[in-house]
């Protein structure tokens, strides 16, 4: 390490210079494992943990909203039309647009970013659920009736459980979809692994960017894995062959 | 309120600038789906025909949604440098996915009977293909083309990162529009998504055979309904 500083001293800075670093790092090479090695811990990390939670406030209040708006439909048929063309109105806005729109009001803040995430995943929860509620067999109610149980426990007990693996299938492509809306978040100063991304574009420097998108796509697969994994674990009796 | 008065202004004041992008703007998204039209729709059909390999077609669409969009544009920008190849390579592998499985589940669930009773009436694998299948899958084959080609625009403003131009050049350029010409081409290019959604809503009802208009799709159900009608933002 203290022979590459004394090497730059002695060349001269390098132009653009990337700080202190290997070779590689100096001559923004392809792709800089030692700079991936060296700056994972308080560069990558931090913005993954942010991404993260990114991605899970803007799924726990979308999917408060769009389960509440799924009960009302449930039962007050006239709220699905209104409620499905405000969501998928809002979910055909390309992302990067919907955000600057959102900055002359909330300014260039986590707000916008949280308040264009959380419309995105409204008609992917929405749908799911309500599809999910709606497709309970009519003999499954007609017989938790028959025993006497009455409407909030027939809810809760017979067609929330069955339209479990809807609903969960839905917060997976709700949670993955948000993960990757996120990282254009970055650009109106939402943070999240984004930031490095579109930090990295703009300095040039290959390995930062590179490495960002690889994180940013790992994330989604792996969180995409997992939800199955909880898909699997919470619906067994489901067949998924798919 | 005056940003978006500001934003009309700009409008008003650069036709020919906002004319401009948004030519390169619906090039690159007809090449892209283009590109991607023709690797996907004979791989879909073609496994939809023979009911093969049902859990890659089907999961395509999930991992294609899983692909972070402006992540695919930096890591090819490390790979294939700056420019259109980068590009067109991100939106081809975002709209690939949607397509295939689109088109498979489109000629898969083609009712049994009509393809049985055409084999019974002599026609040829080929014939029942195009003669059957085909006609029959049309509707849904093309809702997945109509996700792809909003979602290829939507990801299109992101092309100008790695300088593919178009209405992106705009929105990402806050130094030399300001934020009124942001906030504009931001207004424009969610015109654009719509009038493709639009347009492409229209086509799909007008190509649907009149036997079979207004029936219902069974996929909604079976994919969960943002991969077959609208997946259109997953990435952009």
């Amino acid at each position: 390490m203290i022979g590459v500083i004394l090497s730059l001293v002695g060349a001269g800075p390098t132009i653009p210079d990337f700080g202190r670093g290997s070779d590689c790092v100096r001559e923004n090479g392809q792709f800089c494992m030692d700079w991936v090695v060296d700056n994972f811990g308080d560069q990558l990390l931090p913005r993954l943990i942010q991404h993260i939670e990114l991605t899970a406030i803007a799924v726990g209040i979308g999917f408060a909203i769009a389960f509440i708006a799924a009960l009302l439909a449930h039962r007050y048929h006239w709220v699905k039309t209104p409620f499905t063309a405000f969501s998928a109105f809002v979910y055909t806005i390309p992302s990067i647009a919907l955000f600057q729109l959102l900055v002359p009001v909330t300014g260039l803040s986590w707000t916008s970013a949280e308040i264009a995430l959380v419309g995105y995943t409204l008609l992917i929860l929405f749908r799911n659920m309500l599809t999910g509620l709606q497709e309970v067999p009519r003999d499954a109610i007609d017989a938790a009736e028959g025993m006497g149980f009455t409407q909030r426990q027939i809810l809760w007990r017979v067609e929330l459980p069955l339209a479990l693996p809807a609903i969960m299938a839905g917060l997976r492509i709700a949670t993955v979809t948000t993960i990757s809306l996120a990282t254009i978040a970055a650009y109106i100063g939402a943070g999240g692994i984004g930031q490095p991304i579109f930090d990295g574009i703009q300095r040039g420097f290959r390995t930062q960017f590179v490495t960002a998108g690889i994180l940013a796509v790992t994330l989604a697969l792996v969180a995409d894995g997992l939800l199955v994994l909880a898909q699997r674990a919470l619906a067994p009796w489901v067949r998924y062959g798919r | 309120m005056d940003t978006f008065l500001g934003a009309l202004e700009f409008l008003r004041d650069n036709p020919g600038l906002i004319w401009e992008k948004v030519l390169q703007h619906l090039q690159l998204s007809a090449a892209a789906i283009g590109v991607a039209l023709l690797i996907a729709i004979p791989i879909g059909v073609g496994l939809g025909h023979l009911h093969k390999w049902s859990f890659l077609a089907i999961n395509a669409a999930n991992i294609g949604r899983a692909l972070p969009s402006l992540a695919l544009i930096s890591i090819g920008l490390g790979f294939l440098g700056v420019g259109f190849v980068n590009v067109m390579v991100a939106m081809i592998i975002l709209a690939v996915p949607p397509l295939i499985t689109n088109a498979y589940v489109a000629v898969d669930q083609v009712d049994p009977d009509a393809v049985e009773a055409a084999r019974g009436m002599g026609m040829r694998p080929i014939q029942v293909l195009t003669k059957v299948e085909l006609p029959l899958a049309l509707p849904l084959i093309f809702a997945g083309i109509r996700t792809a080609v909003v979602y290829v625009i939507a990801t299109g403003t992101l092309a100008a990162i790695a300088g593919g131009g178009g209405l992106g050049d705009i929105i990402f350029n806050q130094p030399s529009y300001k934020l009124a010409g942001v906030i504009a081409g931001s207004m424009v290019i969610t015109a654009l998504a719509f009038a493709a959604e639009g347009l492409f809503a229209v086509l799909q009802r007008a190509l649907t055979p009149k036997g079979i208009r207004g029936r219902e799709t069974a996929t909604d159900v079976l994919l969960g309904p943002p991969a077959i009608e609208s997946a259109a933002q997953a990435g952009a």
